[in-house]
């Protein structure tokens, strides 16, 4: 079904590009080679942005609230007028988070010809698609992959994020360990993903370097397990006093339940996959008390209200996970756009790193290797079944 | 010595949960040959038609045993009405045909029915409400051994012994083992194959149904994809008892919940799924049909 529409809709470029060309005055600043006679529409009226993420499979809650995010930012572009005089047009793939669709979904990307992709969501995914951007010299920007290699490692020119990296959670969850909570028996534990033993890998390697930490159990447990009695009994073991627990929130809600229930009095702190209200709805009053460090709270700023208030009036609903990042990422690219004059990948790229940009998050710029300068992590604590800034 | 307790009474709640499913598992091979891969789908259908049933029922303010008594019954009718036409739509055409169109159409069903419930319901995780009561008798133990998990424990040995019972001495049970002997001369006999086979969905998706509640009044959190690994484990654990022997994949998920349990406990949770294949491996070198499974003469 959604093949046929996808065919459904370039047909209908196809013809829309065909009736519109004698009108075509300016000539596209890229090359035309041979092959995009077969699209037509990627030179013709509109801009084409990708978004890419996970939006089916078990990670779905990560991955939609940014294709609604760009759809308001680029309604809000089309109604005044449109980029550099053109429509903007999103092309949605789905990665399921997995890095061998990624590249599939970043093939299709690259074959629709769009300018920039927003996405995609899991660093793991993002990471395998890199390549194929670079070699097509799509720039491509993150709401939520927060892996530092995709930024520090110097192999992805291309990649920009809106979200701060994971070792910096790291750094502010071993910190706040340390000096807030004053606790000395730390315990470990992640999902062996991508995301969650980067965080935890961070985690171990600052705590063995302040040498205030005693690191008395380090371990990765297998994510959508149906129990997790045996590492609860384990930490109980092991006499920590704390839990830091990289990973997403599905596996932290049964282990912050068991731990409850297994009358261990241990603090549980975790990240940004966890600080997600849908732990707080699964975990119920367990999760009370737990620590999470997520973005910076930005409640007051006047864009994310608008953004948040679209997405009320829209769906009824408060926005999920990564909203304002990714509206925040359509913002930057758009506006890269508009102020490079173009849509060509050194001058776009140039943009995003000197033009500052309001949104949602903040005033942002990107620094030379992508991450976004004026994007950082706060500790959250649920209180009385919410998320609350602490500090 | 406490820890081993621990980790021996954690192992068997495990084992006990991937038991419920795996005997749906191993009963529909025993009849039919096929690995039903919509399984895991039809015990999370359960558990979503529980979660339903219960939310709706707390709202009438009847009492959690009330709730957990009636939502059950539900999951399991409308689950075994899941089996039903699962079989009916996607296995029975193929009966005849190579073993392996049944099975490519049991993967299809699976992902058809996971994708089913993503758009029909959500894709979020959804917090099951606790329904199984904490007993008074349980509260000095409760932090090794909960209510629930005591529940889950008794519910799978019972099953297993009704099951074992049902097969060995009842009218369709005796069909049932004469269709999975030889379903042209079962059919020779008088006996409705098809009847016997859709009334093994039925029982196989009842018992998804109440491992779904269970399981997930355990976990407390559902989404559409907990059939999927639930399924994948549950299956492990046939394989290593017998696929088709009913004791056998008790035995199995007891025997593959020790071993992840005490994996994790003495060695390490990243080890955890090495340890568990490892010894699946082992057991099917040494008995290729695994502990309980009786080995197949070929007909040559």
């Amino acid at each position: 079904m959604k093949k046929l529409l996808l065919f459904a809709l370039a047909a209908m470029f196809v013809f829309a590009g065909c009736s519109q060309k004698p009108k075509e005055e300016a000539k596209p600043a890229e090359q035309a080679p041979a092959a995009e006679a077969a699209a037509p529409a990627a030179t013709g009226d509109v801009i084409k942005i990708g978004v890419a993420g996970a939006h089916s499979g078990d990670l779905a809650s990560y991955g939609l609230p940014s294709v609604k995010a760009a759809e308001f930012v680029v309604k809000d572009i089309n109604d005044k007028g449109g980029l550099l005089g053109k429509k903007v047009e999103l092309v949605v793939v789905d990665d399921v988070c997995k890095p061998e669709v990624a590249v599939s979904s970043a093939n299709k990307l690259v074959s629709e010809h769009v300018v920039a992709v927003l996405g995609h969501i899991c660093s793991g995914a993002t990471k395998a698609a890199m390549g194929t951007y670079l070699a097509a010299k799509i720039p491509v920007m993150s709401p939520s992959a927060t892996s530092p290699e995709l930024t520090k490692s110097g192999e992805y020119p291309n990649f920009f994020r809106t979200i701060a990296p994971d070792d910096s959670q790291a750094r502010l969850e071993i910190d706040y360990i340390t000096n807030v909570l004053k606790l000395k028996k730390i315990a470990i534990i992640h999902d062996k993903g991508d995301y969650g033993k980067g965080l935890a890998e961070f985690a171990k390697g600052f705590a063995e370097a302040d040498k205030k930490l005693d690191i008395v159990l380090y371990e990765g447990i297998t994510p959508g397990a149906v129990d997790y009695s045996a590492i609860v009994q384990k930490i109980k073991q092991s006499g920590a006093e704390v839990v830091l627990y990289g990973g997403y929130h599905p596996e932290a809600a049964k282990i912050v339940t068991l731990l409850a229930k297994k009358k261990l009095n241990v603090k549980f702190v975790s990240d940004d996959g966890v600080k997600d209200d849908t732990f707080i709805k699964v975990a119920g009053h367990y999760a009370e008390g737990v620590y999470a460090t997520g973005p910076k709270d930005v409640s007051k700023n006047p864009l994310a209200i608008e953004a948040t208030k679209k997405h009320k009036d829209a769906y009824g609903e408060d926005p999920g996970a990564f909203y304002l990042n990714a509206y925040t990422a359509m913002l930057a690219i758009t506006n890269a756009i508009e102020k490079a004059g173009s849509t060509d990948y050194d001058k776009l790229t140039n943009a995003l790193r000197t033009e500052d940009v309001e949104t949602p998050i903040g005033k942002i710029k990107f620094d030379e290797k992508g991450d976004a300068i004026g994007a950082e992590f706060s500790v959250y604590q649920v209180q009385n079944g919410a998320y609350v800034e602490v500090k | 010595m406490d820890y081993f307790l621990e980790l021996f009474l954690g192992g068997l709640t495990r084992g006990s949960i991937y038991a419920l499913i795996a005997l749906g598992y191993t009963m529909v091979y025993g009849i039919v040959q096929l690995i039903n891969f919509a399984h895991g789908e039809i015990y999370m259908i359960g558990a979503f038609t529980a979660l339903i049933v219960a939310s709706v029922l707390t709202i009438f303010g009847l009492n959690s045993a009330a709730i957990l008594v009636i939502a059950t019954a539900a999951a399991i009718v409308y689950s075994s009405a899941y089996g039903y036409t699962v079989e009916k739509i996607a296995y029975k055409p193929l009966r005849n045909a190579p073993r392996l169109s049944p099975l490519i159409s049991a993967i299809g069903m699976s992902i058809f029915l996971q994708n089913y419930v993503l758009l029909a319901q959500t894709s979020d995780f959804l917090p099951f409400p606790r329904l199984i009561p904490e007993f008074a008798f349980m509260e000095p133990v409760s932090h090794i051994f909960s209510s629930a998990e005591l529940v889950i424990v008794v519910t799978t040995m019972v099953v297993m012994v009704l099951l074992t019972v049902f097969i060995k001495f009842t009218n369709i049970g005796k069909a049932m083992r004469a269709t999975a002997q030889d379903k042209t001369m079962a059919l020779l006999i008088g006996i409705d194959v098809d009847r016997v086979i859709s009334v093994t969905f039925i029982i196989g998706s009842s018992l998804a149904a109440l491992g779904g509640v269970l399981i997930a009044n355990h976990i407390g959190q559902i989404n559409f994809y907990i059939g999927f690994i639930a399924g994948i484990k549950a299956f492990t654990a046939a394989v290593l008892g017998g696929i088709g022997s009913i004791p056998g994949a008790v035995l199995g998920a007891l025997i593959l919940g020790w071993t992840e349990s005490f994996a994790t406990g003495y060695v390490s949770s990243d080890y955890e799924d090495v340890f568990a294949f490892a010894l699946l491996v082992l057991i099917l070198i040494f008995r290729p049909a695994g502990l309980l499974g009786k080995s197949e003469t070929k007909k040559v």
